[in-house]
């Protein structure tokens, strides 16, 4: 694979993430992030045709509960840690009626 | 005192369980300006738990295995009490609506929780100084780190704050700082401790384990805090064993396998010949040492960095400032705001390794990067399914090197990472690792080396680590004189 995540890549990878970055921030990711990736490249030394992803170690695949009611913590209890609050919704920025990412 | 001679004597009255929790909590105000293993210290709560444990013991009332005995844990479990922050900007204020499961474990067996320690922010780190907070010193030696990110746990238990404490693992977080401080450290096998209520890292990774002083009193914690919990789909619906009476078994026939490729180059001299004495130890003592080969060991650093930056990746995205956490103030667009309280919530190794595992999972990198990385878990896997074939134990260093300074890493992330060399195979492989005092080096700091065994193998992990432990004295020097 190729090495080195350029200052592009990283501007893109940040906005994927959900964060923002300096300029500063840019230059240092950009060259940390390119030591790490030319370190982990190694892996494509390692011939593992035919080989089965290991997602999970354990041999289990969807585990299920009986379908029952339980008390659940209620709405004062969710909603004690909200940065902002109106009534009993989560109050954030306007969502609708922009451009969406 | 270690923790299970200071349940005894709680319960047969010849101590209190307030004089106890006081010991602790002088202890705690005596050091931890220096040392700084906790990040929040619960005085009143944890007095008031030791007056009604003193209460049911003088009436005669039934009380838990661990009844009035001081314990700490990593701040990165949820509780009802105090802050969970996970030593983070973004967490700071967060106060969880639940505790974890092995928080109610704990009360359910009578422990007292005095206090939330230091870690690595997220659990994301080898030293304790990508706490958003502060840094936690090593108890030996305060211009060193403790290791991480378990690093105020290991610190807590070897200044003799208290006699025990939990952690959790997801790439050596118990071992490597129990190697560092002195302790034992346990990583039990994947699914063995419900992770309800444990702040989530690496999801496929992430494993809660005890610090203790001896392995007799990792083996009393690990049994109140394993077993099933219908609240982690990932933990195993089977028995507990007796991890207590499984110490007793000798160590001679034991079959412990040595692999080349946990010896190599980078490993420390004195690290090297400490672990090498420890493995003389057990040969006097009758036990099997042959050789077993883990050929995909060297790849096990580019495969953990992988995975668990690419889990992380995901399992942070839920702090966006939204439901609970920080939040940017003054923005009125919300893509911006998610944007501006990450950047201002998290610190500089959470932003890397988020980084990385987007990019990781990304269009175009994700067959190169993370499916590539799961293929050779596969691989790795299979090396320890085959040696345990074999060998019932796998002896190892636990760390390359003793503590470092503060500082001395804190600038290179891949010089950091490659310090978990010997450990992250443990947990791609889901099996149980255990870290075992076994010397000092030339400074006067400690070496701990590892025993890994096969899934659910705790017993004989153990077991071997309390026969070491019976016929050697490196647990029992303290950094205290």
């Amino acid at each position: 694979m190729s090495t080195g995540v350029d200052e592009g890549l990283v501007r893109h990878i940040a906005m994927l993430s959900r964060l923002h970055v300096t300029d500063a921030e840019v230059a240092r990711f950009a060259s940390e992030l390119s030591a790490i990736v030319n370190y982990v490249d190694q892996l494509s030394q390692v011939n593992t045709d035919g080989v089965e992803p290991t997602a999970h170690v354990l041999p289990i695949h969807n585990v299920l509960r009986t379908d029952e009611v339980v008390p659940s913590p209620g709405p004062e209890a969710a909603l004690a840690n909200a940065p902002q609050r109106q009534g009993t919704f989560f109050r954030v920025p306007k969502v609708l009626d922009q451009d969406s990412a | 005192m270690n923790l299970a001679e200071t349940a005894h004597a709680i319960r047969k009255r010849k101590q209190s369980a307030v004089e106890t929790v006081r010991a602790s909590l002088d202890a705690i105000s005596r050091l931890d300006g220096t040392f700084h293993a906790f990040i929040r210290v619960e005085a009143e709560r944890a007095l008031e738990q030791a007056r009604r444990i003193d209460e049911a013991v003088a009436k005669g009332h039934p009380v838990g295995p661990l009844a009035g005995v001081p314990l700490a844990v990593k701040d990165n479990f949820c509780t009802t009490f105090g802050t969970t922050t996970c030593a983070s900007r973004i967490l700071a204020n967060f106060k969880a609506p639940y505790d974890a499961h092995v928080i109610e474990q704990l009360d359910r067996a009578g422990a007292i929780v005095v206090g939330k320690t230091n870690l690595d922010e997220f659990a994301m780190g080898g030293s304790t100084e990508n706490s958003g907070l502060f840094p936690t010193r090593n108890p030996w030696d305060s211009s060193r780190v403790p290791g991480g990110s378990s690093g105020g746990s290991a610190a807590a238990v070897a200044l003799r704050m208290v006699p025990g404490a939990l952690g959790s693992d997801t790439g050596g977080s118990i071992r490597q700082p129990a190697s560092f401080c002195g302790v034992v450290g346990l990583k039990p096998t994947y699914g063995l401790v419900s992770r309800y209520g444990l702040v989530a890292f690496a999801s496929s990774l992430d494993q809660i384990g005890p610090f203790a002083r001896t392995a007799e009193d990792a083996a009393l914690l690990l049994s109140v805090i394993a077993g099933h919990d219908p609240r982690d789909s990932t933990s195993v619906d089977r028995p507990v064993p007796d991890y207590l009476a499984a110490l007793g078994r000798p160590l001679r026939g034991l079959k412990i396998g040595v692999a080349a490729e946990y010896f190599g180059e980078g490993l420390n001299a004195e690290v090297r010949t400490a672990v090498e004495r420890a493995l003389d130890v057990f040969r006097a003592q009758g036990a099997d040492v042959t050789e077993v080969h883990l050929p995909h060991a060297r790849y096990a650093i580019a495969c953990y960095y992988l995975v668990a930056t690419a889990e992380a990746s995901s399992n942070l995205a839920r702090y966006d400032g939204v439901h609970y956490g920080h939040r940017a103030d003054g923005i009125d667009d919300v893509i911006e705001m998610y944007c501006a309280s990450r950047r201002e919530g998290f610190g500089a190794e959470v932003k890397r390794r988020i980084m990385l595992g987007t990019y990781a999972l990304s269009s175009g990198y994700y067959d190169a990067y993370y499916l590539k990385a799961l293929r050779v878990r596969t691989l790795l896997r299979r090396d320890f399914e085959q040696a345990f074939g074999k060998v019932e134990v796998i002896a190892s260093p636990v760390a390359p090197t003793t503590a470092f300074r503060l500082g001395e890493k804190i600038d290179d992330p891949l010089a950091m990472y490659l310090g978990d060399v010997y450990t992250t195979s443990v947990n791609l492989a889901g099996i149980p690792g255990i870290s075992i005092p076994c010397g000092f080096d030339a400074a006067g700091l400690p070496i701990g080396f590892q025993l890994m065994g096969p899934p659910f193998g705790e017993e004989t992990l153990l077991a071997a680590a309390h026969q070491y432990q019976l016929v050697t004295d490196h647990h029992v020097r303290s950094p205290l004189g």
